[in-house]
This record gives structure tokens, C-alpha cells and sequence, in this order.
């Protein structure tokens, strides 16, 4: 390294020094020592006490566990739905029609909401008597649903919650449906390509770097599924632990039955699966994500 | 051609019909927000609902308020006060038509349909903010909302700018670095935080809540970083020549540059500490602490049935977040287009 090197070096780490502080104090230390705890009996008001791989042991015959690891991945439907819903009304609003800002105002708003106030809204909406829900069912001629208080509706519950803040995906997706470039679109109107080939053989590979990104994300979202789970349903974990997510249950180790051991052994699970999972998705992405030849 | 513009004409059309027909489901809960708001509490448990809220009429008569019905006797519409019920059926008095007033009858209780005016009950508005401290709680999460915001700017922009506009050895991987810990679930790391910070003796107080942002946040230092790379070079080549020093450089010609993106920042991350809940959840246990989010969700486990008080709550709380979208919708937009920049 010449000394040029060395000087330049020590400026770019000067003025990134405040993430480096923040990256080993807010998450380094955090990840190292809830790694120590995870192999220790710690009930938060005594000093941790150390038990090896205990924890790890009596989570695997931890029904409860298994539970929120079930109803967590059950909650996957959502993250292809999430993906349809969000680029066809992106695809939709992409169309040039007059009136574009204002029904692209009226998908977006939902995703705006805070979660505590669309889910105290929802919560009325799913009400088993007065709700908006049976309403609707009423006017298709449906039988009503219990929503949250069955445990056979009240994941689906959830989903539907969910897609309605689907506008937050399709904002990106359109933002990416504009940068498509437009001598593709030439290139393929001369080679007599229809809508529908278009779709699949100009925008689809165009974009699909942006639904690559939005896929991880919406996984890592999922894994962490809390606020809504810990505001709508009573006793939390909803009926018959229905709704007893991943998120929720470790929350509830920690903070509610102050097994802060256990609890972190929950969550350095949850690493090695998002890990593992980021992975899984990345591989798949060769053979579906398509990157422009570098300019 | 002419068979190209009809099939145009269908193509709009269609378009319409779905953006309508989406618009309207995604609206709804919109609208059934503010109404059950505006409803008094006979109207919100009824089924089917109205979507414009009314309320019954009643007279008082003999020292009691009694509900004012129509029926149909014998071809004749009749406006009635409902006086007792009896096993043989409603005794009532005739209101209208003038004629018959006065008179008393026996009919089938059925029979009667309840008369409802139109009424907003703005009521319920003053009453949810008497037992929901929204001031307070406001206030509490401007407070937090705009140190977090001043911390971010701070300390990304200086961030970006190391990896943005400087050149030195290995600040490509430490870069990849920074994306990655965007991976990191926020969630399997409070607990060990929390730890952290009840050592530091920070529980209960705003710190843990504010103190991190100045140290710069993953993903506001990827969106800055992305435009300062659009920025031309020779700028602060001339800068650097004349003298002036990588700080001069970036808050005399790289920030002014970048008022733009720094306003999506700015904006993003206000947005993001208004929606939080897990971080004041877990941090903040004074209840004259809360913010707006956890304040809505105590008076949620409270009031658990009032819907009109807790609709007003919601409204409250939504509404300003819709006006400062409509107001800054280009910034916003702007910044979520960065976003989606291939990174």
C-alpha cells in the first residue's frame, strides 16, 4: 500500500466512521452477546448463567415453537399475492390514461397508514356482528365469516389486511415500469411482439432485478410479522394459537415471560433461516433475474 | 387503422373498469373509517350499516325521551311516538297527519320503522381526544420524529459522501457491508438492545429511540449514496484544487446539490418514526412518554368497544400523514423511484 494509499484509506474510514460506531454498537455487540445469552439461562433479573446449547435443546420439543414456525410459513401465500397484486397495478397505472396521480394516490394511501391505526380499523372491519366484511359478504350472497375469532379464518384475515397496503410494492414496481427503456419497446413493436409478449420478453426482464429486491424484502417482512398479530387478536395468539407468529412468540419469551436465553435463541434461529432463505432465493434468481450487460 | 382504435378504445375501457373497481375496495375502508366516526353508538350497531350517519329521532313526552316512528294503518301513513310496550302489542300516539293528532292507538310493534336523520356526531371527535392525550402524544413523537430526522441527515450525508465521492481502498466490500446488514431483522435484535440499553440506563427515556439515527442508517445511506453518484465530478475537483476540504466540499456544493434527495430522506424517515410501534412498544414505559402509535394501541386495550371514539382516534392520527403525502407527494415519489434503483 503506498502511502497515497494509506491517506486516502484513512480519510474514507474517517468519513465513515459514524456507521462503523453504530455498526458495532447497535449491531455487532447486539448480535455477539445475544449469542452468548442464547446459551444461557436468563431471566433478565439475575446475571445470565450459562447453560450451552440448552435452549436450542428445549426449543426443539417446544410445541408453541413449532406452532409459530407453521403459521409463520403459512403466511408465505401472502408474498406471491403481494407480488401479482402490486405490479398488476402497477402495469395498470403504467397504462397512459388521464387521471393517473389521482388512482395512484387513492393505491398508495392504504400502505401510509400506521399499522396500529389500520389495525384497529381492520379489527372493526372484521367484526363477527356490525363488521364491513360480512357486509360485503351479505351483498355477494355469501355465508359470513368469523375472521379473527375462528381459527380457520384468521390467517386469511391477516392477508387481506395485508394486500389492501399492497401500494406500497406497486410504487416501486412502477417507478421501475417507467425506467424501462424505450428503445426495447421499438425493438420488439418491429418485430410484431403483441401486449402480452411484451409483457413476458421486454418488461418482465427488465424489471425483474426490482422484484428480486421486493421478494427479500417481503420475506424479511413476514419473518418479522408482529404489530398486527400483537394488536388484533385477544389473548394474543389468537384462537387456538392460530395467529401466533414466529415474531410474536419470541417477543413474548423476552418481554412477557422474561426468558431472555430462550428468547435469543429464537432469534439467531430466525438469522440462520432468513440467511438460509436470502440464499435459497439469490440462486434461484440466476436462472429468472435478468441484468443489463454492464455499459 | 380503424380496427387499431376501437381495440385502443376497448384497452382504456377495460383499464378503467379495474382502476375503478380496485379503487373502490381499497377506498372503502376509508370511508367506513370516517363514518362510524361521525355515527352516535345506536348506529353503529346496526345491521346492515348505513354509510351516511343518522341518528334517531325522539320527543320527549311525559318527562321521557321516546324514539318517533312511521307505519301503515289501513292506507294510511302515520307518523307515531312509541309511549309502552305491551303484550298485545306497541302503544303509540299520533304525531301526523295533523288531524289524527293526539290520538292514541295498539299496533303491531313490526310494523313500526324508527325515523333517522342525517347527523354527523362531532362529538365523538372532542370526546376520543379527552381520554387519547393527542397533544401530548403528538408532541412526544415530533419530538423523536425530528431529532431522528436531524440525526439522519447528518450523519448519512457525511456517510454517502465516503462512499460516494471519495476513492480509497476497500470501500467497495465495506459498502456491500452496509447493504447487508439491511438483511438483519430488527426484531431478533431488540432483545439484546433492550439489554444494551437497560445497562446504559436508558429504558423509559427517548434515547434508544434517537441516539442510533446519528449513527447513520443502512438504507438512507444507500439512498444518498445512489445520488451523489449522479452528481458531475469536475465541481469538487475545482474545490479541491482551490484548497478546499472534503467537509468544505460536501456542505458547500454536494448538499445544496442534493436538497432534493436529502427531502426524500427527511421526509422518508419523519414517515417511518410516526408509523413506528415495536421501538417505543419496547423502549418507552411512561404512559406521558407515548407516541402517537403506542398511545392509539393503549387506548385500543382500553376502550376496546367505544369504535365511534376509537375511529375518531384513528382518523386523528391518519390524517395528518395523508395531508404531508399530498403536500410532498413529488418528494415522495421521487424517493421511493431511488429506491427501486438497481443497487
Amino acid at each position: 500500500m503506498t502511502p497515497g494509499d494509506r491517506k486516502r484509506l484513512g480519510a474514507g474510514l474517517l468519513f465513515i466512521s459514524p456507521w462503523i460506531a453504530g455498526f458495532l454498537l447497535f449491531l455487532l455487540y447486539p448480535m455477539v452477546s445475544s449469542f452468548y445469552y442464547s446459551l444461557c439461562r436468563y431471566p433478565m433479573l439475575r446475571p445470565p448463567q450459562f447453560i450451552g446449547l440448552g435452549n436450542y435443546a428445549r426449543l426443539l420439543h417446544d410445541e408453541y415453537f413449532w406452532k409459530a414456525l407453521g403459521n409463520t410459513a403459512f403466511m408465505f401465500i401472502e408474498l406471491p399475492l403481494m407480488v401479482c397484486l402490486g405490479l398488476g397495478l402497477a402495469l395498470l397505472l403504467n397504462q397512459a390514461v388521464r387521471g393517473m396521480p389521482f388512482f395512484r394516490t387513492v393505491f398508495y394511501l392504504p400502505a401510509i397508514v400506521p399499522i396500529v391505526a389500520s389495525a384497529m380499523l381492520w379489527l372493526w372491519i372484521y367484526n363477527p356482528e356490525y363488521g364491513l366484511a360480512n357486509v360485503l359478504l351479505t351483498k355477494l350472497h355469501l355465508p359470513h365469516l368469523r375472521w379473527l375469532v375462528d381459527p380457520r379464518t384468521s390467517k386469511l384475515s391477516f392477508i387481506i389486511m395485508d394486500l389492501w397496503a399492497a401500494g406500497a410494492g406497486m410504487i416501486i414496481y412502477l417507478a421501475a415500469l417507467q425506467g424501462v427503456p424505450e428503445h426495447l419497446f421499438e425493438a420488439a413493436e418491429l418485430d410484431g411482439a403483441g401486449a402480452w409478449q411484451k409483457l413476458i420478453h421486454v418488461i418482465m426482464p427488465s424489471i425483474s432485478p426490482v422484484v428480486l429486491f421486493m421478494v427479500i424484502m417481503g420475506m424479511i417482512t413476514l419473518f418479522q410479522y408482529f404489530t398486527q398479530a400483537w394488536i388484533m387478536t385477544q389473548p394474543r395468539g389468537g384462537p387456538e394459537y392460530s395467529t401466533l407468529f414466529y415474531a410474536l412468540y419470541l417477543f413474548q419469551n423476552g418481554f412477557e415471560y422474561f426468558r431472555m436465553g430462550y428468547a435469543c435463541a429464537m432469534a439467531w434461529i430466525l438469522f440462520v433461516i432468513i440467511l438460509g432463505a436470502t440464499l435459497l432465493i439469490l440462486r434461484s434468481s440466476q436462472r429468472w433475474v435478468y441484468y443489463e450487460e454492464s455499459r | 387503422m380503424k380496427s387499431k382504435t376501437v381495440k385502443r378504445k376497448v384497452t382504456v375501457a377495460v383499464v378503467y373498469a379495474l382502476l375503478c373497481g380496485f379503487g373502490a375496495l381499497f377506498f372503502l375502508p376509508f370511508l367506513w373509517l370516517v363514518t362510524t366516526s361521525l355515527k352516535a353508538d345506536d348506529a353503529i350497531f346496526e345491521f346492515p350499516p348505513r354509510w351516511i350517519p343518522s341518528r334517531r329521532e325522539r320527543i320527549e313526552v311525559e318527562g321521557r325521551l321516546r324514539g318517533v316512528y312511521t307505519l301503515q294503518v289501513q292506507g294510511e301513513h302515520l307518523k307515531v311516538v312509541h309511549l309502552k310496550d305491551s303484550p298485545q302489542g306497541a302503544h303509540v300516539r299520533v304525531l301526523e297527519p295533523e288531524v289524527r293528532g293526539g290520538e292514541k292507538l295498539l299496533v303491531a310493534k313490526e310494523d313500526m320503522r324508527p325515523v333517522r336523520h342525517i347527523h354527523f356526531r362531532w362529538e365523538n371527535y372532542p370526546r376520543a381526544l379527552r381520554t387519547f392525550p393527542f397533544l401530548l402524544y403528538t408532541r412526544n413523537t415530533l419530538l423523536i420524529a425530528v431529532s431522528v430526522v436531524i440525526g439522519t441527515l447528518v450523519s448519512c450525508s457525511v456517510v454517502a459522501y465516503g462512499f460516494a465521492r471519495m476513492r480509497w481502498p476497500g470501500r467497495d466490500l465495506a459498502f456491500i457491508l452496509v447493504l447487508a446488514t439491511m438483511m438483519l431483522p430488527d426484531q431478533a435484535l431488540v432483545l439484546p438492545r433492550f439489554i444494551m440499553f437497560r445497562h446504559l440506563g436508558w429504558i423509559g427515556t427517548f434515547k434508544p429511540l434517537i441516539v442510533p439515527a446519528f449513527f447513520g442508517t443502512a438504507f438512507d445511506i444507500f439512498l444518498l449514496r445512489q445520488f451523489f453518484l449522479t452528481l458531475p465530478g469536475e465541481l469538487s475537483d475545482a474545490a479541491r484544487i482551490d484548497g478546499c476540504s472534503e467537509l468544505g466540499i460536501l456542505w458547500r456544493i454536494v448538499v445544496p446539490l442534493s436538497k432534493p434527495a436529502l427531502a426524500t430522506v427527511a421526509l422518508l424517515t419523519f414517515i417511518w418514526c410516526w408509523l413506528d410501534f415495536m421501538g417505543p412498544l419496547v423502549y418507552l414505559n411512561d404512559e406521558s412518554m407515548y407516541t402517537l402509535a403506542l398511545g392509539l394501541a393503549a387506548f385500543l386495550g382500553r376502550h376496546g368497544a367505544d369504535w365511534s371514539g376509537l375511529m375518531a382516534a384513528g382518523t386523528v392520527v391518519i390524517a395528518p400523514i395523508v395531508a404531508i403525502f399530498f403536500l410532498a407527494q413529488r418528494t415522495f415519489i421521487r424517493g421511493i423511484a431511488l429506491t427501486g434503483m438497481k443497487g
